[in-house]
């Protein structure tokens, strides 16, 4: 079987990134599932257990001591030296902004065919094959590609299941990158993800809140929602500009898309830009004060009425249920 | 200071949007604006030249309509414009939009490329890393801010995991995000201005005709619409919709 490569997202406090197993799983289903790394010299070590449980066969360890101080040049030059060691014509890496970024410069360098946010990837005939979901879900697309090797980002949370875990052989080589033509990393702030609640992208069930809720302290309804469902807080573009949110919740056109089991939007017109990034969801509830709110065209259960009255209610009684 | 800023042609988000089976899209169905993304990449550079010497260049790829977006940037304050546009870069996909746009910014000369971090119809988000990996320079993308300084710019970069404070010597290509600044809107006096300003229109054969060969390509089988979304159940709360609600979900096994 051929190799497939899978450029594995490590933080800079050597966290091995979310996507890395959706990644392998895809990688797994086309060939040889190989997790590729750039680490400090040493440091590869320490990731190749974890790779091997979701999935790595080979792991594919870059050593530069300049992995944390210049931006995707160091995984552009990892999956250079990977592909061809292993003569891969395949690599997925995840559509974050870091993954986009290295796919991106990848791609010219190899003159490889590049295909963005695929929500699948499979073979077909000796072909590798891509499913996009574009303008917010309203259209399916497939693509191929013609050239030698095919790079896919993939979306986050669009892969569901895992490879089988394996006890990976390893293969470690040292690079050089060109500084020159890299941009520097002066400082990295990691999110504080101090709740424990889902993640938005892969969340089953996501509770998002709009204008409507009024200010960031009235806010804290759209998150007792959520924590009484076990669910993901999303937020319109509105909310996110009015301060009541951080942007990294927005849902929407220029935001986070999402298609988890149930959405819930809360004070949230349903302007066609938040719809694009929600309108997949499998169940869409919506309670609204306005009765002519867009958000009731696309909504399966939709309320007219006050979230500050109808949210409480509908807390007290899902405890009643669950307890 | 050069500065190019790219901008893109896209199908207004307020309006339905449409492709054809082929995957391409259909011009005539919906009306063309520039992206949003792009007039606050433009302003980027504006607010940067209103105390600095700077010279700035408005750049797109696209077909003979496009030039309504680059009459928008001159009318918004950018001192020039270059359309590329040819019948062979109609549906072109990443590889080649990026190695033509690359060649029309050597062309044209830059210190900095200024991009929006992706456009709100492809949502790619990859051409201004690609443009950067043809010049050979560095990239620094999804800034929310950013500082320009004669040699250098800097900024902080938006990330899934948090924010990373970054730089780069110049020359170079950045990308901004929707948080980056507030586009200004063009006045009266930039509009009529804006008619006697150069805007140059180049073909590939004014380029380099050789940047598209030998490039891999992603080519699209099949574009298939999915049917619309209907209403379902609309209730008025009259005291109890939020427990009806909850006997919604429950029935639906959602809770
Ligand atoms: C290029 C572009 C990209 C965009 N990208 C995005 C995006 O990614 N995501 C996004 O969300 N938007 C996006 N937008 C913005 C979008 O057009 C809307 O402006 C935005 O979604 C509106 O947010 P909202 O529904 O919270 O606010 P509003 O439209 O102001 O709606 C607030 C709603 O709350 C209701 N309400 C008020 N009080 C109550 C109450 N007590 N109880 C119940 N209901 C109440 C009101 O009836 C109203 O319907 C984009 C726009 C453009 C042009």
């Amino acid at each position: 079987m051929s190799n497939v490569l899978v450029l594995a997202e490590v933080s800079n406090t050597g966290q091995i990134r979310n996507s890395a197993g959706m990644l392998l799983a895809a990688a797994s289903s086309l060939g040889t599932p190989v997790a590729v790394v750039a680490a400090a010299p040493g440091a590869g070590a320490a990731l190749v257990e974890p790779l091997g449980a979701l999935g790595a066969q080979l792991v594919y360890v870059a050593e530069t001591d300049q992995v944390d101080v210049l931006l995707s040049s160091p995984q552009v030059e990892a999956l250079v030296a990977a592909a061809h060691a292993l003569t891969a014509s395949t690599i997925l890496l995840a559509n974050s902004a870091d993954g986009r970024d290295v796919a991106a410069r990848l791609a010219v360098r190899l003159t490889a065919g590049l295909a963005i946010d695929a929500i699948g990837v499979r073979e077909e005939n000796g072909r590798i094959v891509a499913t996009h979901s574009v303008f917010g879900g309203s259209y399916t697309v497939e693509s191929a590609f013609d050239g030698e090797v095919a790079i896919v980002t993939v979306r986050q949370g669009a892969i569901e299941g895992k490879a089988d875990a394996a006890i990976p052989t390893v293969t470690t080589e040292s690079i050089s990158v060109d500084a020159a033509s890299s941009g520097v990393i002066d400082a990295v702030h990691e999110a504080v993800t101090a709740t424990d609640r889902p993640e938005l992208r892969a969340a089953t069930t996501v509770v998002s809140g709009g204008r409507g809720l009024g200010s960031a302290e009235k806010f804290v309804l759209v998150e007792h929602l959520a924590d009484a469902l076990g669910a993901a807080v999303g937020a319109s573009r509105a909310a996110v500009d009015a301060g009541y949110v951080d942007h990294a919740l927005q849902v929407g056109q220029t935001g986070v898309t999402v298609a988890p089991q149930l959405y819930i939007a809360l004070g949230i017109s349903g302007a066609i830009q938040h719809r694009a990034g929600m309108q997949t969801a499998k169940t869409i509830v919506a309670i609204n004060k306005d009765a002519d709110a867009p958000i009731f065209d696309i909504a399966d259960f939709g309320i007219v009425g006050d979230v500050f009255t109808v949210v409480p209610q509908l807390i007290e009684a899902i405890g009643k249920r669950t307890s | 200071m050069k500065i190019v800023v790219l901008v893109k042609q896209v199908p207004d988000t307020w309006g339905d949007r449409t492709l054809t089976s082929s995957g391409v899209l259909d011009r005539q169905a919906s009306e063309s604006v520039i992206d949003e993304i792009n007039e606050r990449a433009l302003e980027v550079a504006l607010s940067y030249q209103d105390s600095n010497d700077a010279e700035i260049v408005a750049l797109t790829m696209g077909p003979a309509s496009a030039t309504d977006v680059l009459r928008k940037c001159l009318a918004m304050g950018a001192d020039s414009a270059v359309h590329v546009v040819d019948d062979a870069l109609a549906g072109s996909d990443l590889g080649w939009t990026s190695a033509a746009i690359a060649a029309a910014i050597s062309k044209a000369g830059y210190d900095l490329v200024i991009a929006g971090n992706e456009s709100t119809d492809g949502r790619g988000g990859v051409i201004p890393a690609m443009v950067a990996e043809h010049l050979g320079v560095p990239h620094l993308t999804f800034l929310t801010s950013v500082e320009i300084s004669p040699e250098r710019i800097s900024g902080e970069r938006d990330t899934e995991n948090g924010t990373v404070s970054v730089h780069a010597a110049l020359p170079a290509v950045i990308s901004v995000t929707e948080r980056s600044a507030e586009p200004r809107f063009p006045s009266f006096k930039g509009i009529m201005r804006a008619k006697k300003k150069p805007l140059d229109v180049l073909t590939i054969a004014d380029l380099d005709p050789d940047i598209l060969s030998g490039m891999g390509r992603s080519v699209v089988l099949t574009a298939t619409q999915r049917p619309a979304r209907s209403a379902g159940t609309k209730v008025v709360d009259e005291g109890n919709a939020g427990n009806q609600l909850a006997e919604f979900l429950a029935a639906e096994h959602l809770i």
